[in-house]
């Protein structure tokens, strides 16, 4: 059959079906079930940041009204296998054994060491606190220059160091001298840690049916798929007895992709008692045990010639990992992106890079949104901007003369890299004319003469979007690659459709209905789509790495296409007609001129009722399953570009947003109004982490940013409203051509701020090299107040 | 050491109610586990967020800042209700033709704000909105379509009325 051509309501902005029900607050996340009987976790948690276990004495809370059962390392010792973070393709990586509860050592502020099972959660808080838990505290490694020194307690005794591995990329050795340069500019720029802070906290119910040996788990998690394989096999269960159902998600953001200790332990403690047990991490203990992310501390070298040509850039990036790897994608991720993507989008001839993993007794750095991507991009457009403004060149007219050219792909980076197509300049062309940037900078300049400083900034960057098994599979690690979509046409013409991708809000459940109804010629309306269960979507990866779309729509699509064709077929029968020259169209079989020949609906009820009608040969299953993976390439490689207008207070020290633009590459937009608001979503990310988020700890590890007090998040009344473009390129893979659009929003936004920021003291000789922009941090480049020194500030104070 | 218990009466969404609850058992915990009302949603538990608010005899308010005991006789309206009422019901269209929610789960909390921001301002600006809604944290959206959707309903209403949108 031939290729069809992407028609209605393949671009239009429908609705979601599930924003009726959230509006109407029939949404149905995980502790929205109700389970009689159930069980209420709460945990134990280590108050230092490293110490030796002496002894953990439960008896107090055992003998409490309601508490079912108390379990440490000892009770639940062999009744699941512990996991190591590590990736087969780099050995020599440390990955060292975690447990679901630590036999002897705890690692950090906020790990669970004793878990409490009782009939209510405050039952269960009250028994907790009777725990007596006897940890003898040792010195914590809690910055970047205590993990590095020579004589520093060692995390883990038998890795016999603190780095967990090092990295290296690029076209030449790290560290040898520049080929061809006039001028050579050296610069350092701390990254805070931050987390993705999701509304909804990390909850699950866990429900063991001992007589068929099944373990249900209902979790807030994005990849069902990939916690199922890894459950099965710490807790010894076949896969076919364990169903992961995350129906809706309350926001995650890379935060619920990977597995934590209290997953194992809500598990063991349903199979145990066999009954229903529940945990809701209240925020306290979000912010002390979810997965942190981001930080880094990356100094870049960047060469250039006098006529503003970038010859070569290099970088070394220290990233602190926390206690572990996180399991089991590892925390190579972020640090491997920041590595390979940080000037990804220039014609630099020579590039390297050099990366190290360190680890420190704080909580674990795992994947959130955009993983690496604003660092490299904000490392990367940092020293674009330092090198413009040493050679008197405007941001633009610099990023020009260097980005490459947009008709030069496919092409490959000097990290490796497989680059498609990229848009660069026609992207930049077009915030350029949107942002209005000679107004702009003409308002800018009057305001300086009275005073006000206002600062605009670029940040261009190029993202990797729908990415395969390239990674994952080679490296050991069970992460698919690959998403499936099953449909079922009911013998009412109306459609089922289960993909594997889920769906935390992006509205990827909406834009594969758009996809499954273009194909078949049916309304949206007419199609129910059902995510995020194990046990009845097809296997595949879940929400990760801006796939929704990319990799599940064309799923969608092949499974569409192989119905379509299925009916064409029984239709062509029917009506003595060649299949070839019918179509579906508005819930009809038409032909070629588009005259209606008869319903699909009944094409489908003579399928499933009918078949004294059709040759007994005749195949009429109604139910398809079709998978897409990446091939050509890893990935859909894309870009964007974003610029930040704000007004420096050189008094107080505090930044505001004025405006905000984004031009974006998405490819195909299947739902426009979608794809904008994830890009909007993903930029007031960047701009809280540019400007207010900070995980920090003291230089003992202790967490002092545990509330929302502490941990600032951009409100509606800190942000501005945000100019979205989109620029259309083509890509290797599939039919559809959509890219990936959800890391896009946050991938520039940091960078864009750190430039504005940059560009509005730039008068006053101060340069800020510290994310978030505090109002101290500004305060400190401009000399007025004393910087937080790095035994403050977890080690990235400056 | 048994658990203290108080029995409270209050009327949830025009239906009377007695529960026996734990003295310390909050507002927003009591409407979600022993009425079934889940479109109240907890957050921080530190009335911050903004997920849990309800409407306590007319006025906006916390349901996890609230306990059980000082909901005593009170008329409270959740989003289960309130989105059903027909001064509600073209916010409630319009944040779903603005898109302005993703994940769902500050939406009850945040329409509920934005219908007291419009019952408070016929003619709000974007600035305004964005002020009044600055306790409601949204994750998700960027805000912006939220205003979208605030700002639509009020033109409309204005509309309605024949004043000039």
């Amino acid at each position: 059959m031939s290729k069809q051509i992407l028609r209605d309501p393949i671009g239009k902005s429908v609705p979601r079906e599930r924003a009726r029900r959230f509006v109407t607050g029939r949404g149905r996340y995980t502790d929205d079930t109700a389970a009689l009987r159930g069980l209420h976790a709460a945990f134990v948690r280590s108050p230092v940041a490293r110490g030796d276990i002496l002894e953990i004495d439960c008896q107090a809370a055992r003998d409490m009204d309601g508490v079912v059962a108390v379990l440490t390392h000892a009770e639940i010792a062999g009744l699941y296998q512990p996991w190591r973070a590590g990736n087969t393709l780099l050995p020599e990586m440390k990955a060292p054994e975690q447990h679901a509860l630590p036999p002897a050592r705890v690692n950090y502020v906020g790990e669970p060491v004793a878990m409490v099972v009782a009939t209510s959660r405050a039952l269960a808080e009250d028994a907790a606190e009777q725990v007596f838990a006897d940890i003898d505290p040792l010195d914590a490694v809690a910055d970047i220059e205590t993990a590095l020194a020579p004589d520093a307690p060692l995390i883990h005794e038998d890795c016999g160091s603190n780095l967990c591995v090092i990295l290296t990329s690029g076209n030449g050795d790290y560290g040898t001298p520049f080929k061809d340069a006039d001028l050579v500019i050296e610069d350092t720029v701390d990254f805070g840690r931050h987390t993705a802070c999701p509304l909804e906290t990390r909850s699950m119910l866990a429900e063991y049916d001992p007589s068929s040996e099944v373990l249900t788990l209902r979790i807030s998690h994005q990849c069902p798929h990939q916690l199922q394989a890894e459950l099965a096999k710490i807790l010894g269960l076949g896969q076919h007895r364990l169903r992961v159902i995350s129906e809706d998600v309350g926001g995650a953001y890379g935060l619920k992709q990977q597995l934590y200790q209290e997953d194992v332990l809500v598990c063991l403690a349903a199979i145990q008692t066999g009954r229903p047990v529940r945990f809701v991490a209240d925020r306290l203990e979000s912010f002390a045990s979810d997965n942190h992310a981001r930080e880094h501390r990356v100094s870049a070298r960047i060469a250039v010639t006098k006529d503003g040509r970038i010859t070569g850039f290099e970088l070394d990036d220290l990233f602190p990992i926390g206690a572990y790897p996180q399991y089991p994608r590892t925390s190579l991720g972020e640090g491997n992106h920041v590595l390979r993507m940080s000037a990804a989008g220039y014609d630099i001839a020579d590039f390297r890079s050099r990366l190290r993993l360190l680890f420190q007794n704080k909580a674990l750095i795992g994947h959130y949104r955009s993983v690496g991507h604003p660092v490299a991009c904000a490392i990367t457009e940092h020293m674009v901007d330092r090198a413009a403004a040493a050679l008197g060149l405007a941001p633009e007219t610099i990023r020009l003369r260097n980005f490459l050219s947009d008709d030069s792909y496919p092409r490959k980076t000097p990290t490796g890299v497989h680059l498609h197509y990229l848009s660069q300049h026609a992207c930049l062309d077009r915030l350029l004319a949107d942002m209005d940037i000679t107004a702009l900078r003409s308002e800018q300049a009057e305001l300086r003469k009275q005073g006000i400083y206002r600062g605009i900034g670029i940040a261009s960057f190029v993202e990797l979007t729908g990415t395969g098994n390239g990674f994952y599979g080679p490296g050991g690690i069970d992460v698919s690659g690959q998403d499936g979509c099953t449909l079922k046409m009911e013998p009412s013409g109306h459609v089922r459709c289960m993909p594997s991708v889920t769906d935390q809000g992006q509205g990827t459940d909406t834009g594969i209905a758009q996809i499954v109804a273009s194909v078949l010629g049916v309304e949206v309306a007419d199609i129910r789509v059902l995510s995020g269960d194990s046990e009845i979507t097809p296997h595949g990866g879940g929400a990760w790495a801006s796939r929704g779309i990319s990799t599940g729509g064309e799923a969608a699509w092949q499974a569409a296409q192989t119905l379509r064709e299925q009916l064409l077929m029984v239709a062509g029968h029917l009506h003595q007609r060649d299949p070839e020259t019918l179509d579906l169209s508005k819930g009809h079989v038409v032909d070629a001129a588009g005259a209606q020949i008869s319903t699909t609906a009944e094409v489908a009820h003579i399928c499933y009722f009918r078949h004294d009608l059709l040759p007994d040969d005749m195949p009429t299953e109604l139910m398809v399953t079709r998978h897409s993976v990446p091939r050509v390439q890893l990935f859909q490689a894309t870009n964007g570009i974003q610029a930040a207008y704000v007004e420096v207070d050189t008094d107080t020290g505090f930044t505001r947003l004025l405006g905000h633009w984004v031009a974006h590459d998405g490819g195909t937009l299947i739902n426009p109004k979608l794809v904008e608001e994830q890009i909007r979503g993903g930029v007031v990310q960047g701009l809280g982490a540019a400007l207010l988020e900070e995980i920090r700890y003291d230089e003992d590890g202790q967490l002092l940013t545990a509330t929302m007090a502490d941990y600032l998040v951009p409100m509606a009344s800190d942000v501005p409203d945000i100019q979205v473009s989109h620029v259309t390129s083509g890509t290797a893979e599939g039919v559809l051509g959509a890219k990936g659009v959800g890391e896009a929003g946050v991938a520039g936004a940091s960078g864009a701020v750190l430039n504005a920021v940059n560009d509005a003291l730039g008068p006053l000789g101060a340069t800020v090299r510290r994310l978030p922009i505090a109002p101290r941090t500004v305060l400190a480049a401009l000399g007025g107040a004393a910087p937080l020194t790095a035994a403050k500030t977890s080690g990235s104070g400056r | 050491m048994s658990e203290p218990m108080q029995r409270v009466a209050l009327k949830v969404n025009g239906e009377h109610h007695v529960v026996t609850v734990p003295t310390r058992k909050h507002l927003a915990d009591i409407l979600r586990e022993d009425l079934g009302f889940t479109g109240v949603h907890v957050g921080c538990e530190h009335g911050v967020c903004g997920a849990c608010t309800i409407r306590i005899d007319g006025a906006i308010a916390r349901g996890c800042l609230i306990l059980g005991g000082q909901s005593e006789g009170a008329e409270i309206e959740t989003i289960e209700y309130l989105s059903s009422q027909p001064g509600t019901r073209d916010l409630v269209e319009a944040f779903v033709s603005e898109n302005a929610l993703q994940c769902g789960f500050c939406t009850p909390g945040m329409v509920i704000s934005a219908a007291a921001l419009l019952a408070e301002t016929a003619d709000p600006t974007r600035e305004e909105v964005r002020a009044y809604l600055s306790g409601n944290y949204c994750r998700c959206t960027g805000y912006q379509a939220i205003v979208d959707a605030v700002m639509k309903t009020a033109a409309g209403r204005r509309a309605e009325k024949g004043e000039v949108a």
